[in-house]
């Protein structure tokens, strides 16, 4: 399968100042997203898993640069996104939507979902006025409601409901790239794998690519293809669904893992649990930005940052930043609790 | 999924949630005695400001500026409700007629500050930054000025006259809202449907007009119905000053200046005028307080 890059995030940073002092000056940043860089192809689903604070939502927020990114390049089909103005910008929107967590904020209640989704196709011109009714029911059958509950408001629905009428927005423009900003975390359980197998199916009809952020790694190892562990503005881990979740290289990303319940009650399986909160992201550590929480922290991880990369035993496109990737395979280092 | 929803008839009834919040809006309303009691009053004052003159004109013999100076400074009677001042003219007829000048002053100068003041304010919330910082800036300064001296001084700028007045109060009532609809933007804005419009690439004209505004109207509501009590103020203060409607116009704080001089020998004179803004800055106040609980009963208490 040939694959085309249909994102390319370089070098992103997302730092949000904080002002200070009787003048307002700016006395230091929020570094919510440092430096990171990734891509995506069509037609694949890309995860951003981590805890709250590590800027997932941030980086979707710069790509779709609802948030002006401090400095790097989002390459969207070889056009960078972040060097437009704000004018040439709104054509490109139309390409990649965006999905958000809280079914209740995410439409105005004062609009029909008519009116939601015929604005929608009117700022981006995508069909004349008088076809645009057909297209509004034919959207609602979509994503699994019915056509005559178009001209309702929205606190006639359930959240699942108003969820698959922001999945409806979202789709009414034909974009190409949807970002899932948390989109089944604030729905029941049953709700979410309806809504997660609704976005399976409309990327399948669609060739929709997905870049998915979610905390639940359950949700993550359902939809994705691959998987970007994030961790305080900066990538720890990034590789395909079968390495991260079988092969995890990164101390963070073993920790995570752990984390997931398992519904076998006689399997025994080691637990790490991580000392201490996140550190501030006002002032993040020194060199690996892990190294206050790593049961293998040494030195070398207080004063240098550890690159992205391959090492023996990981499959290409796996990468991890650590310093010891070798060492602590081989059992060489013993976790330090 | 839709299931629970595919039995229902498809000529379910529809709720308007803009139609529910108004029905609940009246219902509150209408609870709250002191509102309905100013709610009243205000109506009666607009009657009177409207049918009044036209029944005094039509039915009777009072002119508001038709002088006496033989019944001059006399006090109420069957003849003169109100007495009469010191031109003879009939105080009850002067205090009908002035009704509507009043009424004009609260009004329009409301509307003056209230369109530029919600302009300013949703600017200064949406954009935020630089412009947000000057707009607001410029707002404390309005604020800082005492408001009848900020009032005096536009005046003394654009000369006395009932015009002059009302754009005068109207720049005084700018600051209020610009603060109330600035704090309302702010929390409005941050909601994701707003995001969401942005995503799909909406102007910004689009987004403020048809996604925030509607959605803080009642603040803009009540401190409207707040602020037409004290724009009447500031204009019958400014009249009685001497700089607002100019003589003979019955305007209720014009008349309150020239009773000033009688006080003590017919005190009449000034009572009326000075007992009907009384009674109309009371009946907007009460009305106002009313019209805020009602929208937005979380913040009595």
């Amino acid at each position: 399968m040939a694959k085309q890059e249909l994102l390319k995030v370089e070098g992103l940073k997302q730092y949000f100042p904080i002002k200070g002092g009787l003048l307002g000056r700016t006395t230091n940043h929020v570094k919510a997203v440092d430096d990171i860089s990734f891509t995506i192809y069509e037609g694949e689903t890309v995860s951003i898993v981590g805890e709250s604070g590590c800027g997932k939502s941030t980086t979707g927020r710069a790509i779709l640069r609802l948030e002006e990114p401090t400095e790097g390049v989002v390459e969207f089909k070889g056009v960078n996104l972040a060097g437009l103005s704000k004018r040439e910008m709104r054509k490109y929107r139309k390409d990649m939507q965006i999905i958000f967590q809280d079914p209740y904020a995410s439409i105005n209640p004062r609009q029909t979902v008519a009116s939601v989704l015929n604005e929608a196709m009117e700022i981006q011109k995508v069909l004349p006025a008088n076809k645009r009714r057909a297209r509004i029911e034919e959207l609602l059958e979509t994503v699994g409601l019915l056509p005559y509950q178009a001209d309702r408001f929205p606190h006639e629905f359930s959240g699942g409901q108003r969820q698959r009428i922001g999945i409806a927005r979202a789709l009414s423009v034909n974009p190409e790239l949807i970002i899932c900003d948390e989109a089944v975390s604030a729905l029941d359980v049953s709700i979410q794998a309806q809504v997660l197998n609704l976005l399976e199916d409309l990327q399948q009809e669609y060739n929709l690519t997905y870049l998915f952020i979610s905390h639940d790694l359950g949700v993550v190892r359902h939809i994705s293809d691959r998987i970007i562990v994030m961790y305080l503005g900066k990538i720890m881990e990034i590789a395909d669904k079968e390495s991260l979740f079988e092969n995890p290289k990164h101390p963070y990303t073993k920790a995570l893992l752990s984390a997931i319940p398992v519904p076998d009650p006689d399997k025994k399986k080691e637990r790490i649990v991580l000392k201490g909160d996140v550190p501030s992201p006002i002032n993040p550590p020194t060199g690996c930005r892990f190294h206050t929480r790593c049961p293998f922290a040494t030195e070398k991880c207080v004063t240098d940052v550890p690159e992205l990369r391959t090492t023996a035993g990981m499959k290409e496109n796996h990468q991890a930043a650590c310093h010891y990737i070798e060492e602590i395979a081989s059992g060489e280092m013993q976790p330090n609790y | 999924m839709s299931e629970e929803t595919v039995n229902h008839p498809v000529t379910a009834k529809k709720i308007n949630p803009r139609l529910e919040s108004y029905k609940l809006f009246w219902r509150r309303l209408a609870k709250n005695k002191a509102a309905v009691t100013g709610g009243i009053m205000i109506l009666l004052i607009i009657l009177m400001a409207f049918i009044g003159p036209w029944i005094i004109t039509n039915f009777t013999d009072f002119r508001p500026n038709e002088t006496d100076l033989a019944n001059k400074l006399q006090g109420p009677s069957a003849a003169h409700w109100f007495g009469t001042d010191s031109y003879g003219r009939d105080i009850f007829t002067r205090v009908i007629f002035g009704t509507k000048l009043t009424l004009y002053v609260g009004f329009f100068s409301v509307f003056i500050g209230g369109v530029i003041g919600v302009i300013f304010g949703i600017v200064s919330g949406y954009y935020g930054g630089r412009i947000d910082t000057v707009i607001m800036r410029l707002m404390d300064v309005l604020l800082a000025f005492p408001g009848i001296l900020l009032a005096l001084a536009i005046v003394a700028v654009l000369g006395g006259s009932l015009t002059n007045v009302i754009i005068a109060v109207g720049i005084f009532s700018v600051p209020a809202f610009a603060r109330v609809v600035r704090g309302s933007t702010l929390s409005v804005r941050k909601l994701e449907y707003i995001d969401a419009v942005r995503a799909l690439g909406s102007s910004d004209f689009r987004i403020i007009f048809k996604h925030i505004l509607p959605n803080i109207m009642s603040p803009i509501i009540v401190q409207a119905s707040l602020r037409i009590a004290t724009a009447i103020l500031t204009g019958a203060g400014l009249a009685f000053l001497g700089l607002g409607a100019q003589p003979p116009a019955p305007e209720w704080g014009a008349m309150l200046n020239e009773g000033r001089q009688y006080m003590y020998e017919a005190g009449h004179v000034a009572l009326f005028p000075g007992l009907m803004i009384v009674l109309v800055v009371l009946a907007f106040n009460i009305f106002g307080d009313g019209v805020r609980d009602a929208l937005d009963p979380k913040m009595k208490n």
